[in-house]
């Protein structure tokens, strides 16, 4: 059967692969080669060794990016899985209206995040239209809108994939808990946690990627500002190849630093996933 | 069931009614907004429009003509339409003839696809751009060509784990009633992958609509979809119009509800699905 399959390699996996070719791995290639030379059009390119590393470092604008991201982070990661998680608990005691509210809880998620940066910039630069500020005011203000416009986005989609976590533990678990006469917080404990793990690995790692990984919301939301204090380290690649001039050697070695972290993550996630996957 | 937890469950859906008042509210003060006039907004956005402040489809219409709405409309819907539709033929193909066909070529492309999942398009958008540049696709046409590469790698991922588990016994039966190939994808694979098809359509749709970096570097100049237009109107303009703003931030998010409401159950279904797989 393989053989016959085999003549029909270019109707099947052609497109697919000039298309990958293009759109990622010559791309991809020319960014990790380009990241080790001085160029502004790529046909100019230099070899100028690690020097574009170096200069990364030269002004604190990645570092101090990466500390804002890693904070942002963490405290996203944190309260989105917490806050989902109790509306999951709540959304799967069948209450009335359930599948109202997780439909509504949701919607947010739909929306893109340069539209849902603007709609964020209104309400805060409202609320702080009281004290005489706006977002730009304070780095502090920036955080915390970003944090909020993170939950606001995140905590429904995190919510389903809990309930979903949820809806597969058996009920008996819960009664037989019931007539032992464990009260909520053992059941909460010992049966629930414990069963809704491999849930929480994945919104941990989903809630960890697209928070490191923000782009739009940062640039829509509050763009760096006040300065660059509140930019981000996707946002401070793109900063470094367009809002600057004779940096793109620099902004390429950023970004390849940027892909390490990413991969990094991924690489974490990939042996937790394995190795639990591994004892059951 | 007893008074006390009846009692307990009707605060609880008395809250969440709350929760859900306030987590719409951000989108019910928008679309507030977009009816007072650009000046009453910034200052006041909490007040409902007054006689005073109230300027009814004004701020639609301005919007509209500033950043051609309509067009970016349109682009939005053949890119994202487009897009899907290449990704979801193309990449089952593929994933079909990388799980049938095992040769070391197959597994290594396999594993570049499944690599390219991780990374971050920082990565490549500077030289993405100019190869786009270079081989002319900065058209929404030759966008499409990028969403089917740059998404591939989720896509052909998704199709490969599900065909695994499809039994060959099916196709071997099809090819003994003298089947081709191509009549073996598409007559007896295509219809089973329908589950699989519609999460992979709900991932990718998602990505490519709200999708701002790819669209603005490569063919931004020329055609706006609708995040860029939007961010146009913020950022290209001497003086903020706040009121069109307004009204764009609703015309942009209308399409997204519309679609929600129509596709809600494969929407949740998918990205489930998606999350699990990714």
């Amino acid at each position: 059967m393989q053989k016959s399959l085999k003549k029909y390699f270019w109707l099947f996996l052609l497109p697919t692969i000039i298309a990958f070719i293009i759109a990622f791995l010559v791309p991809f290639v020319m960014g990790v080669g380009l990241s080790f030379t001085e160029f502004t059009t790529v046909t100019d390119a230099r070899f100028v060794g690690l020097s574009n590393y170096m200069r990364v470092f030269a002004n604190s604008d990645f570092l101090n990016a990466f500390w804002f991201t890693a904070k942002f982070t963490i405290v996203s990661v944190l309260s989105v899985n917490l806050l989902a998680f109790i509306l999951a608990l709540l959304l799967t005691r069948g209450l009335r209206g359930t599948n109202f509210f997780r439909t509504a809880f949701f919607m947010p998620n739909l929306i893109g995040g340069i539209v849902l940066g603007y709609i964020w910039q209104l309400i805060i630069n409202g609320i702080l239209a009281s004290q005489g500020v706006d977002l730009t005011y304070h780095a502090q203000y920036g955080f915390w809108g970003l944090v909020v416009l993170m939950n606001w986005q995140m905590i429904g989609y995190m919510m389903i994939i809990y309930v979903a976590g949820l809806q597969n533990i058996p009920h008996e678990l819960h009664e037989v808990a019931a007539i032992d006469g464990a009260n909520g917080w053992q059941t909460l404990k010992s049966i629930t946690l414990p069963l809704v793990m491999p849930s929480i690995t994945i919104c941990t790692f989903l809630t960890l990627s697209n928070s490191f990984k923000m782009f739009d919301q940062n640039y829509a939301l509050t763009a760096g500002a006040p300065g660059k204090q509140t930019q981000m380290l996707a946002l401070d690649i793109y900063q470094t190849f367009y809002g600057s001039i004779g940096q793109e050697g620099v902004g390429q070695a950023k970004a390849v630093l940027f892909f390490i972290l990413v991969a990094l993550i991924a690489l974490l996630q990939m042996r937790l996933t394995r190795r639990r996957e591994a004892e059951i | 069931m007893s008074k006390r937890k009846r009692l307990i469950n009707s605060l609880l859906v008395i809250l969440l009614s709350f929760l859900t008042a306030l987590f719409i509210s951000p989108i019910a003060i928008v679309l507030m907004n977009s009816f007072k006039g650009q000046f009453y907004i910034s200052a006041e956005p909490f007040k409902l429009p007054s006689p005073d402040t109230f300027v009814g489809l004004q701020n639609y219409i301005s919007g509209v003509q500033k950043i051609n709405f309509f067009s970016a409309l349109g682009y939005s819907l053949f890119i994202t339409v487009f897009s899907v539709l290449a990704i979801l033929l193309f990449t089952s193909m593929a994933a079909w003839y990388l799980v049938r066909v095992q040769t070391r070529a197959t597994k290594t492309l396999y594993y570049l696809l499944v690599f390219s999942m991780i990374v971050p398009f920082q990565m490549v958008m500077f030289t993405m751009s100019k190869v786009a540049n270079v081989l002319h696709l900065e058209n929404p046409v030759g966008i499409v060509l990028l969403y089917l590469g740059f998404g591939a790698g989720l896509s052909v991922f998704m199709f490969y784990g599900f065909i695994r588990s499809i039994p060959l016994a099916i196709e071997e039966a099809a090819e003994i009633d003298g089947c081709t190939p191509p009549q073996r994808f598409f007559y007896v694979i295509m219809p089973i992958l329908k589950p699989i098809a519609v999460t992979v359509a709900v991932l990718n749709a998602m990505w490519i609509w709200n999708d701002y970096l790819l669209p603005l570097l490569v063919i931004g100049s020329k055609y706006r979809t609708i995040p860029v237009a939007v961010q146009y109107l913020q950022g290209g303009y001497g003086s903020r119009d706040m009121g069109a703003l307004m009204a764009m931030l609703v015309l942009a998010i209308v399409p997204i509800i519309l679609f929600y409401a129509f596709m809600q159950k494969h929407i949740i279904r998918g990205v489930v699905a998606g999350a699990v797989k990714g």
